[in-house]
């Protein structure tokens, strides 16, 4: 039988790529320069039969026109938002991504950057090795975690799991998203504004699509206000970052953790010199024991595929 | 019909309270309406002989900050009942000589637990996510010339080691069991009333757990409790949280212990020579420092500051203390 020919666009976590290595022919996009990679791609199509994505590149419209034996795209990530999910639908492309195994890693870092923004971690950390504990003293106050209102845009599975966590520290909860959850407890706004004008901290947790784009905007950042903390562990198209930058410059939001930016890895620079922001570089998941489970989620939808079974975790 | 005047019409009936060193401003403008601050910082005179000229008939000190309650100062307040510290631990004041005189003290009780929990989590995410070194990453404008940032550890089933079950103990327990992490402990005496799994010294519960996390007070016993064989025993891949006091831990061998990558990190909040921090931690990607600020918000402060005034006030209405210490 004829080994599953798999596309990798871009270079992907190692334990990842010998798992791909010893089980299929692994085709590697960027091993070719940009010019050539149309090229690299139609010679091979007639064995592609597979792409293997993730949060930065996938399978979009043209990829997926110059691959006519494409059966599945396994996305390495929860999100998919570099697959042309429609164009997969009307091909009968089946597509899988990586849930349940990236939640806690997530949600702990959505805590971890709400804590780090208003207890000022990252700021005490760079006082203390500039030496200036010693020369300058230090009586900055910084604000408590414990007991702040929490608003959670998308109450999915990472929504919940930052919820739960939240909870622990005694911080009510409340969420936006499209329809009420009917087994929560935890404060429905249908209106974004609302919700923003209502917490202290407002975290980013839903799934990138059109609706979604931008959804945190001037508006939503000005009622979140001057004290108020926006917290993105979901997409940088999620922020309008202009528009955010602009907040923090002005001082019309208070702070902001973010793990996700519009055009990553450029971050933009003006953030560099603020205290009031942590900025970490897309790591949501990025632990061992997460990304090794999620490429063996990747792993077992690709075998499932070839064996012809039901898929782990099929989207379309 | 009785009137009473309120206490700030009549100044000279309120009673005396002793200063060490300068409160927070606040806590002086919104006191002194009802007690008369003695501040021998104020005066031309050395300590001692302020304390003897003014201060041999005052009840009740109220300590700001770490400056010693020892025999030295009690042996000049003869008249001494009560000491307030404001802060949770109060290794600054010698407990057994206020206990022999029968001296009263009392701590900041519960003003200060929930962040001081925090920030033990906040720090312990920060350490196993990179939180601190990847941020300092990216502004060094980094992540586009090197690429991504290495692979981090997941928190959830780590198991947590804390040192001294208090109420800080029991906060930080009870804020990790949401994140999925097995609690253990290690306390003078096991607590009934809970179902973490107990051990009766440091190093077996070091060598059980992932992360130790340490939030006792510091007393003779506990001082150096986490020794160079407690941090072999947590291990190569362990991690070492401190918000209790920085003599808990044996800083010098903390030091070559991540050096020599015997542990795998540390959260610091709290050194042994405040402010002066071991200068090897300073280029470490697998600490985070902290100038002793887990305490340091407005609502801890003002949390402190009702209690303060609660315990003061309870003092010379002949009531029972609000946060006295049972030692």
């Amino acid at each position: 039988m004829e080994s599953l020919g798999v596309l990798l666009p871009i270079p992907m976590n190692a334990y990842l790529e010998s798992e791909l290595d010893g089980r299929y022919k692994v085709f590697r996009l960027w091993e070719s320069p940009p010019e050539r990679r149309q090229d690299f791609i139609r010679a091979n199509a007639a064995a592609i039969r597979a792409v293997v994505g993730n949060s930065k590149a996938g399978a979009d419209a043209d990829t997926i026109d110059a691959l006519p034996r494409l059966e599945i795209v396994a996305c390495f990530s929860v999100g998919l938002d570099k697959v042309d999910l429609a164009k997969c639908r009307e091909r009968g492309i089946r597509v899988t991504n990586t849930p349940d195994v990236l939640t806690d890693d997530v949600a702990d870092l959505a805590i971890g950057l709400a804590i780090a923004v208003l207890r000022r971690l990252c700021q005490a950390d760079r006082f203390v090795r500039s030496g200036a504990w010693l020369s300058k003293g230090d009586y900055k106050l910084t604000t408590r975690f414990s007991g702040k209102t929490i608003g959670i845009i998308g109450l999915g599975r990472i929504g919940l799991a930052v919820a739960k966590r939240a909870e622990a520290f005694g911080c009510p909860i409340s969420y936006y998203s499209r329809s009420e959850k009917p087994n929560t407890n935890y404060k429905y706004y249908s209106n974004l504004i609302d919700l923003a004008a209502n917490c202290h901290v407002l975290v980013v947790a839903c799934p990138l699509t059109e609706e979604t784009y931008h959804i945190v905007n001037r508006e939503v950042l000005d009622a979140l206000g001057p004290k108020g903390v926006l917290v993105n562990i979901g997409r940088g198209l999620h922020v309008d970052e202009p528009e955010l930058v602009a907040a923090l410059r002005e001082g019309r939001l208070g702070g902001a953790g973010l793990d996700v930016f519009e055009q990553e890895p450029d971050v933009p620079e003006e953030l560099f010199g603020m205290e009031n922001v942590v900025l970490v570089p897309h790591v949501g998941s990025g632990t061992n024991e997460t990304r090794n489970a999620m490429a063996d989620l990747v792993i077992g939808n690709l075998e499932a595929h070839v064996m012809n079974k039901p898929l782990l975790t099929p989207v379309v | 019909m009785s009137y009473e005047s309120p206490p700030a019409e009549q100044p000279q009936q309120r009673p005396e309270v002793l200063l060490l060193r300068p409160p927070l401003p606040f806590f002086d403008a919104a006191l002194s309406n009802k007690f008369r601050f003695l501040k021998p910082w104020e005066s031309s005179l050395p300590l001692f002989d302020f304390l003897a000229a003014h201060a041999v008939s005052v009840r009740a000190l109220l300590c700001s900050g770490p400056s010693p309650v020892d025999d030295d100062v009690l042996a000049r307040l003869p008249a001494l009942e009560l000491v307030v510290a404001s802060s949770a631990g109060v290794d600054h004041i010698d407990l057994a000589a206020c206990r022999r005189l029968g001296i009263s003290v009392t701590n900041a009780g519960f003003a200060f637990t929930d962040d001081t929990a925090d920030y033990a989590v906040g720090l312990l995410i920060d350490i196993l996510r990179h939180i601190s070194a990847s941020d300092r990453y990216v502004r060094r404008g980094l992540w586009p010339l090197k690429g991504d940032y290495p692979l981090a550890s997941k928190l959830g089933g780590k198991r947590v080691g804390i040192v001294g079950l208090g109420s800080i103990g029991s906060a930080i327990a009870k804020r990790l069991e949401a994140f999925g992490c097995p609690i253990l402990y290690h306390s003078r005496t096991r607590k009934p009333s809970v179902s973490y799994k107990y051990f009766g010294n440091v190093r077996d519960l070091a060598s059980e757990s992932d992360i130790l996390i340490i939030s006792c007070a510091l007393t003779a016993e506990t001082f150096h409790i986490i020794d160079k064989q407690v941090m072999l025993a947590v291990g190569r891949r362990g991690i070492i949280i401190n918000v209790g006091r920085g003599a808990l831990i044996d800083e010098k061998e903390l030091v070559k212990c991540l050096m020599q990558g015997e542990i795998a990190g540390a959260g610091l909040d709290v050194f042994e020579n405040e402010p002066v921090v071991p200068k090897e931690l300073f280029h470490m990607d697998n600490v985070v420092l902290s100038s002793h600020k887990a305490i340091a918000t407005p609502e801890s402060l003002r949390n402190l500051f009702d209690l303060v005034s609660a315990n003061l006030e309870a003092f010379f209405s002949n009531q029972p203390l609000v946060s006295p210490i049972s030692e």
